[in-house]
């Protein structure tokens, strides 16, 4: 049975229609209620780093807004009109239709109806994806699933070098954006040539050029697995499962040496590149070295709380590079339990033996009472979301926001991710210990 | 009409108040055709997501200092959580009061609970949320899911009640339930009233019940003057202080939309008179207003001075304002009747209102009264205007600002953007009633003069954006797709 949820840190397979709206010039349509839509935007989106509508999210959707008649005689033709007016009234290039929990308990034949127009040649996908069917983590995976099943063809011939970069989950991670851009600037540096779907300006082309990639990187531990398993049995395009998002030099250099093997890319090639970041990087490292060091304000223990792509991710970057102490983990995106230990297993092996505990809850209730039972050795910083404040006030934490509900920061460019991502997060938690008393 | 207590179930107000959620008129004629009873509501072909009625109670309950809210759903429909913690929060620390985080939980039913059902889960949701939060009041809000799997709700908060020895109150809102999401403002108000409201234990003459959002600025200076004291509800209040609204001497309101039925609730139980008059937006209305509260509460002298002196401090500010601001137009989007109100301080300020596009329009309100009718007011006033009724539709508004072409958008609700995209400097009217009474009036004035002072913003995003509609679109009649009528 599911865990009642208190402090929401995720939503619900529904919110699955931000993914789709993450892909450029995308739109999704909703077979829901007239409330899903708004209130997974606010949560993933407006609510999170303050993303907005952009170009056709936000109050453009369109959805059937099912009401009593669409729940007692079916809402298909409800929503037959709603695609075919959908064409004439909006500008883009691909449609995804979404179904909430009304239309999937009531059983209309959405993909009857969908496939009626994808044998008109229009570019529309569908996947159910009632809200009670799990979490928007797992919703991505099924937007992902439908352009792989009814989209995506054949490449006429295979392109070297070229690699399809699946990773952070769109709007859910409000630094999203810049985290695709700045993996796909690594990998160009060491001649490999990026393909990302998710951000501005991709849009269908990428989409059209996802079977023609040599290979696939997955940069998460868990979700899009099914994903990338489903391209390699249906393109027979291989994956390379890397699971730890690189935050800084040490995971970022292991992160670039392992797909250059995989890629078979010089050895040269990759040292000079991660020779040239770490220059950089440990230039502003050295020299901000006498104020982290010697006013001993920066805390020495952390906990995390967020997905398990940036509790992992961060959690190793602080550990492993900032030499702080990792206190329990806390991991908050209902990860299924087939994955578990495997992920368990990544928080055993810091460096110098250092291990840390990890719990997997997504009440938010539970993990706060978790953490005020820590006794912890000076102040701890709580790397978690906008519920954590409170939390932070009572136990004198220093808290900020890096996951979902990212309600109080504006995210627009900025990463955690690679080197220079590094160094933005460095920048955050020391200027938010300093503002803590000056 | 009738406010029944015995349901659990708050009657619909397209029923109660037959409310339309399309329209394309205006205001003369809704108000003609609203009195024969002679205007039907029409469907879309195509509509874009609005908001829900579970959303909306949400907006009320879960704004209370001392109260848990239990949704019984999947995880997806406490989206709007985090926003709520962040109003509650801000309008927390804006009143001086201790800021907190909102008290919530949500069953998070699955799959399985689809087919078994979600009871056990409900139990253990709402002794969890006792053990908890220890509130002084629970209220359980369904779902689609929740409904149509068919819980019994009802029963299990009867029986909760019993056990805990608390209010545990059953609030019937799924989203489905209704096409008018402020249904959800009544089904709030209908678990008060049923639940919290306590019988009078003395009644206190100089209190008056205040209904808005988020009470800053509301009629402090001019109540002091009177000599009342105001009792904000419903958001950041206190159960203890909900249980005893029924000791007031009167009530009003920010918006009849949000309080009608709490208020026609407030009179017919406990005798606690409405203050029929519309609520205080621009000079007439505000001057109507403290008038009908100056005899109700044998204070017409005190009422008389007030009026004058207030009218007197703003008339410098006002004249600068009407200099800047007369023959700019406006174009208003939000819902009635705070559309109308907004009007009243837009002619007020010598603007003209060249449309509208209405959330919903209430075709009366539950006191049956024609001096609450706020169009009815405002049409006396300042004359006819354009009036469409678009359900929040931002296809239809964005189509209705591209021919109309405003100096400025006034809206409410996340609509702002779309005008942005158009070069039209817009603005949100917030939930905050600063521009009740006079100098609200000369507060709202600036505000919209800052806003087309400087387009720079605006001008800047047009150049750079684009509307996700397509010519075709933007050249049709805006109402096209209303009626079933669909073109092309």
């Amino acid at each position: 049975m599911s865990q009642i949820v208190d402090q929401i840190r995720h939503v619900c397979s529904l919110g699955g229609l931000q993914t789709a709206l993450a892909i450029s010039r995308t739109v999704p349509i909703l077979h829901a209620g007239p409330g899903c839509g708004q209130k997974l935007w606010g949560a993933i989106g407006l609510d999170n780093g303050c993303q907005g509508s952009g170009y056709v999210g936000g109050h453009s959707v369109p959805c059937t807004n099912a009401g009593e008649k669409e729940v007692i005689f079916g809402g298909e033709e409800k929503l037959r009109t709603t695609i075919e007016n959908a064409f004439k009234i909006l500008d883009v290039d691909f449609f995804v239709v979404l179904t909430g929990c009304t239309s999937d308990i009531v059983g209309d034949d959405v993909g009857e109806i969908v496939r009626e127009f994808q044998n008109e040649g229009k570019p529309i996908v569908y996947a159910e994806t009632g809200g009670f069917k799990g979490t928007n983590f797992y919703g991505h995976e099924l937007v992902i699933e439908a352009i792989i099943d009814q989209y995506l063809k054949p490449a006429k011939k295979k392109e070297k070098g070229l690699v399809n970069i699946w990773s952070v989950v769109p709007f859910q991670d409000p630094f999203w954006v810049e985290t695709y851009k700045e993996i796909s600037k690594l990998l160009n540096e060491i001649g490999l040539t990026p393909n990302i779907i998710f951000g501005p300006n991709n849009g269908i082309e990428a989409l059209d050029r996802v079977t023609a990639a040599e290979f696939n990187l997955l940069l998460s531990p868990w979700v899009g697995l099914k994903n990338v398993k489903h391209l390699e049995e249906k393109f027979g395009t291989p994956y390379l499962h890397y699971p730890v998002l690189p935050i800084g030099p040490t995971e970022t250099g292991k992160f670039l040496r392992e797909i250059a093997v995989f890629a078979g890319v010089e050895n040269e090639k990759v040292e000079s590149v991660i020779r040239k970041h770490e220059d950089e990087y440990y230039y502003y490292i050295e020299r901000s070295a006498d104020v982290l060091l010697e006013t001993r304000l920066l805390p020495r223990r952390f906990v995390t709380i967020a997905d398990s792509i940036y509790t992992l991710a961060i959690s190793k970057f602080l550990t492993n590079d900032l030499g702080l102490l990792p206190e329990t983990q806390f991991i908050v995106d209902g990860v299924l339990d087939e994955y578990k230990d495997q992920i368990e297993k990544e928080f055993k092996n810091y460096t110098d033996g250092i291990t840390a505990d990890v719990v997997f809850s997504n009440d938010g209730g539970y993990v706060q009472d978790e953490i005020r039972k820590i006794k912890f050795r000076g102040r701890p910083l709580i790397l978690g979301s906008a519920w954590e404040k409170v939390l932070a006030e009572e136990i004198n934490g220093y808290q900020i926001s890096i996951a979902m509900p990212v309600s109080d920061r504006l995210i627009l460019n900025k990463t955690y991710a690679g080197y220079d991502g590094a160094l933005r997060l460095v920048e955050d938690v020391y200027s938010l210990v300093l503002n803590d008393f000056q | 009409m009738a406010i029944n207590l015995n349901d659990p179930a708050v009657q619909l107000r397209e029923l109660r108040l037959k409310t339309l959620t399309g329209y394309n008129g205006d205001a003369q004629d809704l108000l003609k055709r609203s009195k024969e009873g002679n205007i039907d509501n029409h469907e879309r072909s195509f509509t874009q997501y609005g908001s829900c009625s579970a959303d909306q109670v949400m907006n009320l309950l879960l704004q209370l200092q001392d109260a848990v809210v239990v949704e019984h759903g999947p995880a997806g429909c406490s989206g709007d959580i985090p926003f709520r913690n962040a109003n509650f929060r801000l309008g927390n620390k804006l009143l001086g009061l201790k800021v907190h985080n909102v008290k919530y939980i949500n069953t998070n039913l699955d799959e399985k609970d689809t087919i078994y059902g979600g009871s056990a889960k409900l139990e253990k949701a709402v002794r969890e949320a006792f053990r908890r939060f220890k509130p002084k009041a629970i209220f359980v809000t369904t779902t689609c899911t929740s409904a149509i799997i068919g819980d019994d709700v009802g029963s299990i908060c009867d029986e909760l009640e019993d056990e805990l020895k608390i209010p545990v109150v059953a609030t019937v809102c799924e989203g489905f339930r209704t096409n008018i999401w402020a249904t959800g403002f009544d089904a709030a108000n209908h678990s008060i009233l049923r639940k919290i409201v306590k019988p009078p234990r003395k009644k206190q003459p100089d209190l008056i019940n205040v209904i808005s959002f988020t009470h800053r600025y509301h009629y402090e200076s001019i109540f002091e003057q009177i000599g009342l004291r105001p009792n904000y509800i419903v958001p950041f209040s206190s159960i203890e202080q909900l249980e005893h609204i029924s000791e007031a001497a009167a009530t009003v309101q920010y918006c009849e939309t949000l309080g009608s039925y709490l208020a026609a609730g407030l009179e017919e139980y406990y005798g606690v008179p409405e203050v029929k008059a519309p609520a205080p937006f621009g000079i007439a209305a505000s001057d109507n207003y403290l008038r009908e509260i100056g005899r109700m509460f044998d204070k017409e002298k005190e009422v008389e001075k007030v009026i004058k002196s207030e009218n007197e401090k703003i008339a410098p500010k006002l004249e600068e304002l009407r200099k800047e601001l007369t023959g700019k137009t406006a174009f208003i989007g939000a819902g009635g009747p705070l559309a109308y109100s907004i009007r009243s301080i837009l002619k007020d300020l010598g603007m003209d209102v060249v449309g509208s596009c209405i959330w919903h329009h209430d075709q009366r309100f539950d006191n049956d009264d024609s001096r609450l009718d706020v169009l009815k007011f405002e049409v006396e006033q300042h004359g006819n205007f354009k009036v469409g009724v678009c359900n929040k539709q931002s296809f239809e508004v964005v189509n209705a600002l591209n021919k109309f072409r405003p100096d400025i958008f006034i809206s409410r609700h996340m609509a702002t953007v779309w005008s942005a995209k158009l070069g039209i400097p817009s603005l949100l009217s917030l939930v905050e009633p600063s521009e009740m009474l006079y100098d609200g009036l000369i507060r709202y004035g600036e505000l919209i003069l800052d806003t087309i002072t400087n387009p720079a913003f605006i001008n800047n995003i047009a150049k750079h954006s684009k509307l996700p509609y397509t010519n075709w679109w933007l050249e049709q009649d805006t109402y096209s797709f209303l009626g079933g009528k669909c073109n092309g």
